[in-house]
């Protein structure tokens, strides 16, 4: 039996660089990633089978409910190999699969000599799992093709070896195959991880440097940081220090993860696991940045560090305005987990007090809306998602404008807006309906591959407002579900941008305003002026819908006044009914939100403002 | 309240809880004999029933300071199926416990179906001198959608044997806003009934009310809501013919010749007190309302045992007497008076004035008086006032 029972597995901080095995699993959402390194757990014995259970690695609810990781950690396997019958330490390093944390992705590829190339063989290779493939290319790792799911009576093992075989350019018959669900196959992987991945190779007498792959808070611990050792050697005696602030932290538990946490006296040259400071928020701690020792430092950095940047904006704000101080304290608390968002309060005519908050990504900002309803039991409003614009006016004074209130009223010079390099996969027959769609959204085509027979890679740059608007949701249903998109900023671009207000009689409805391409600006001003007209109940005057550029105004509708409002009949009976009904329309009067004289109920906000939004929630999962 | 309920007077309202069929807008406490029992007829079910509301009229006796009763109003149900000596017995046990007043109203609801002359003279020999006749419409199609099977020409019949009888009071109940009523029905109908020598109108916009059939038939799609503009227009059409014809709006649906308002409505609408009889009758005394058990088994069964037939009081807190007041005062054309509404509130009045709501002339004198526009707008106005 090739596991080897831990006590005589060898130690941390005393194993060979050598005889240890960094890699990681880069595969797409549904491809098995989860279910692999379950088999992986079993086979190795690290977890027992009566305390096995489906995606052990992955810790949050909302993790295992949307099949998504978005935490990355590090699990190390104890392994006897096949081929030779020596000792091994495999570190499996867990990385998220989604577009939005490519950075933190990157990051955890940083930390590996190798990867396992994963690939469902009966769906073939994915736009995100191309990237990250890239990406680990780029990282000189080397690359493990391993076809997943061969159980599967849809598999097409042949088809899919061709592909990954001319992505990476290994020959068909060097793919893997697997079974996750079986375990077929996956003695024989973890054989070839440690034929084929490079063992790391440090100085061990050189200053500590180990770099942060991931950061997370944990209530009862404090931040807990996770770290590869590239250099020297950290242990519990140090004092350590982050290398981009400066800041000194005490060590007050060094380990490795297998899979629960293990203290551990140190780790060496080529190790991973994981440190605790006291630390109480991830930002004082980043995925990227280097760990050294404070009293014998580094002057050399780990590369490849940098802030994550928000992309993507959008205000939130608590039905109940009295939750207020509850969103900040849950916001305050998800930052401490969470260094790349951020927010600062927002105060809206139309939806009062709340935050207006970065996020990385489309995904990012679901996963922070739903933790904040679920944990903190919030209910939210969440307004349109927008970019980052740059705009510059007559007198040339720049400006950053995250909030379409913000938008300067006078005369414009320029407006730039961010601009990604996009990545569509699908079979080719849909080739026609990804280039309508990437023309339609301002794209321009970069080129086109075709991976086998019938699948292809088209490359767009494209206008990131236009992929925050509902571009996914589009995609999927112009391709029946089967294309996959990967993206990443590169830079930003001029455009011939305008702000669209909307009006209720005459007044500016700040929450519906909305910066987008003067070539869709009247469409804009056609949908929500109709919306709104259907979501507002009548009132005793007539509402003029409005919607304009500065003061001209493109798309106009009205609700037309009401014009009959009472009971005809009201007798001794009816009495205490009808003043119940009175009593209990005041209730109802507080979700009313009043823009000048006009009630508008809040589920009219909602609705005006989740534009598409379940729908494409559903896609995207 | 402004206009608070002079407490030496108590009004009756009672009530009749059987009909021979269900019509099917209708969501009134009333029975037919066959949701009663099997095989039953009307004499059956009813019988014993007087006895029952006399027993309870001794109990308002016992409860109440009221000497005079100045308005007394048989409704239903169908009163018009009780025999008159039956409904006579009633008026007999409210005199026998209190003294009628000299000019005593005494109304009763009655269906064209089950009366004839005989039956008329019967009942205006009790006392009853005030008819209320459910007409509903003079369209044909129209009563079909709303179940009622009386012929529409029976109408003019029984004014006439009415007046021939000795009733001077008579009024005819109409109700628009039927699904499938056209503007041209309804004109019909209010002209049919303008030919008639009545002295007051109630015309009703219908209220499609949860659990009747005609609310089944709408979800179903098989009729159609009627539109609330359209709505609007017919109630326009109504106030500006019976005007036209010398009837006075006094309340939002109520219209009456020469000075003869319904004064025992009105005096539910001014918050004055009242005993309702019967099963789910409601009642007021003095800022305490309280309505019956509704099944008639159940309201049987209290009364034998000489229990309270209460199912429920609510005594109002002054906030809720205030409500009220504004809510009722303002459906009448004696308005509601500007003493009651504090200066927020009479500043949303202003508001009123300027959208041409409500009459400036009667404003400045002191009382909040709706514009024919403002009364079909009164529930929003009520709204915006108290909410």
């Amino acid at each position: 039996m090739p596991a080897i029972p831990l006590a005589k597995a060898p130690q941390p901080s005393q194993t060979n660089p050598a005889q240890i095995r960094n890699f990681c699993i880069i595969a797409h959402i549904d491809h098995g990633k989860s279910t692999l390194a379950d088999r992986m757990l079993g086979i190795t014995e690290v977890v027992e089978q009566r305390n096995m259970r489906a995606q052990y690695l992955d810790r949050m609810d909302i993790e295992r409910e949307r099949g998504i990781t978005i935490k990355s950690q590090a699990v190390r396997l104890p392994w006897r190999s096949g081929i030779d019958g020596q000792e091994y330490i495999l570190n499996m390093i867990d990385t998220p699969g989604h577009v939005d944390f490519t950075y933190e992705v990157s990051r955890s590829l940083a930390a590996c000599e190798g990867a396992v190339l994963l690939v469902d063989c009966a769906q073939g290779i994915e736009a995100q799992t191309l990237a990250n493939l890239y990406l680990a290319m780029e990282n000189n790792l080397t690359i493990i093709p391993v076809l997943n799911k061969i159980d599967l009576p849809a598999a097409q093992p042949e088809k899919f070896a061709q592909e990954l075989a001319k992505l990476i350019g290994c020959e068909p018959e060097d793919c893997l195959r697997v079974s996750g669900k079986t375990g077929a196959g996956v003695e024989e992987l973890l054989d070839q991880i440690v034929k084929q991945i490079p063992a790391p190779v440090g100085d061990p007498q050189a200053p500590a440097r180990a770099l942060i792959f991931d950061s997370v808070y944990d209530s009862y611990r404090g931040v807990v940081t996770y770290v590869r050792v590239v250099d020297g050697h950290l242990s519990t005696r140090d004092q350590i220090q982050m290398f981009s602030t400066g800041v000194r932290h005490e060590m007050l538990e060094v380990g490795v993860i297998s899979p629960e946490p293990v203290p551990s006296k140190g780790l060496g040259v080529g190790e991973v696991g994981y440190l605790i400071t006291g630390v109480k928020d991830v930002r004082q701690s980043r995925v990227g940045d280097t760990v050294t020792n404070y009293q014998r430092p580094t002057d050399k950095a780990l590369a490849g560090y940098k802030d994550p940047r928000p992309m993507v904006f959008s205000g939130l704000f608590p039905l109940d305005g009295a939750e207020y101080p509850m969103l900040r304290e849950a916001l305050d608390k998800l930052q401490l987990n969470d260094a790349a968002l951020v927010y600062e309060p927002e105060n809206s005519a139309a939806l009062g007090f709340g935050f207006r908050c970065g996020f990385l990504g489309l995904l990012h900002m679901e996963i922070v809306r739903e933790r904040l309803e679920r944990e903190a039991g919030l209910a939210l409003i969440s307004t349109a998602p927008n970019v980052v614009y740059r705009v510059t006016d007559d007198t040339g004074k720049e400006m950053i404008v995250t909030n379409p209130s913000e938008f300067p009223d006078g005369k414009i010079m320029k407006v730039e807006e961010p601009i990604v390099r996009a990545t569509v996969l699908a079979p080719s027959e849909f080739i026609g309906a990804i280039m309508e769609l990437c023309q339609q959204r301002r794209g321009t085509l970069l080129g086109m591959d075709y991976l086998s027979e019938d699948r292809v890679e088209i490359r767009y740059t494209l206008p990131l407002a236009e992929i925050v608007f509902d571009f996914f949701d589009q995609l999927k249903s112009r391709t029946r579900g089967y294309a996959s998109l990967d993206y990443e900023p590169i830079g930003e671009a001029e455009g011939d941008l305008v702000k669209v207000d909307i009006l209720l009689q005459s007044e500016k409805v700040d929450a519906f305003s909305a910066i987008v391409h003067r070539e869709k600006a009247y469409s804009y001003g056609v949908m929500m002026t109709t919306k709104l007209r259907e979501l507002i109940p009548r009132q005793q005057f007539e509402i003029p819908i409005q919607a304009a550029i500065g003061s001209r105004i493109i798309a106009r509708e009205s609700i037309r006044a009401i014009r009959k409002d009472v009971l005809a009949k009201c007798y001794g009976g009816d009495i205490s009914r009808k003043r119940k009904l009175l009593e209990k329309q005041k209730e109802g009067k507080k979700r009313m939100k009043m823009v000048g004289r006009v009630e508008v109920p809040q589920e009219a906000f909602i609705a005006a403002l989740t534009t598409d939004d379940e729908k494409s929630k559903e896609a995207k999962k | 309240m402004a206009t608070s309920a002079d407490s030496s007077e108590l009004s009756f309202y009672i009530h009749i809880p059987y009909c021979i069929k269900r019509c099917g807008y209708c969501d009134f406490n009333t029975y037919t004999p066959l949701e009663l029992k099997d095989d039953a007829t009307l004499a059956d079910v009813s019988q014993g029933y007087i006895d029952l509301l006399i027993e309870e009229i001794s109990m308002a006796r016992a409860a109440s300071h009221a000497t005079i009763v100045p308005t007394i109003f048989f409704g239903g149900g169908t009163p018009s199926l009780m025999e008159p000596e039956d409904l006579g017995r009633v008026i007999a046990a409210i005199e026998k416990n209190f003294s009628l007043a000299d000019d005593v109203e005494i109304t009763m609801e009655a269906n064209p179906d089950s009366l004839t002359r005989e039956r008329l003279a019967g009942y205006r020999a009790t006392g009853i001198n005030r008819l209320s006749i459910g007409m509903q419409s003079a369209a044909t199609h129209v009563l079909k959608v709303l179940d009622r099977t009386h012929n529409p020409e029976n109408i003019s019949k029984v004014v006439t044997w009415a007046h021939e009888v000795g009733f001077d009071q008579i009024s005819l109940d109409l109700i628009y806003g039927t699904p499938g009523e056209t503007l041209a029905d309804w004109e019909l109908s209010l002209d049919a009934a303008l030919a008639l020598d009545i002295t007051h109108v109630s015309a009703y916009a219908l209220i499609i009310e949860n659990g009747t059939k005609l609310a089944a038939q709408v979800k179903r799609g098989d009729v159609l809501i009627p539109d609330d503009d359209e709505t609007a227009d017919k109630y326009l059409l109504a106030d500006n013919k019976l005007r036209a014809a010398g009837f006075d709006w006094y309340e939002v649906s109520n219209w009456s010749k020469s000075d003869s308002p319904c004064r025992h409505n009105v005096a539910y609408w001014q918050g004055k007190n009242w005993w309702g009889a019967g099963p789910g009758a409601h009642s007021h005394i003095d800022g305490r309302r309280w309505w019956n058990v509704k099944h008639p088994t159940v309201y049987r069964e209290r009364i034998e045992r000489s229990a309270s037939p209460m199912q429920e009081e609510e005594i109002l807190s002054e906030a809720e007497r205030n409500r009220e007041e504004i809510m009722l005062l303002i459906r009448l054309a004696t308005g509601l008076p500007r003493s009651v509404l504090d200066s927020s509130q009479q500043q949303v009045v202003g508001s009123y004035l300027g959208s041409g709501d409500v009459e400036p002339a009667a404003w400045s004198q002191g009382a909040l008086v709706l514009t024919q526009q403002g009364r079909l707008i009164a529930d929003r106005i009520v709204r915006e006032l108290v909410v």
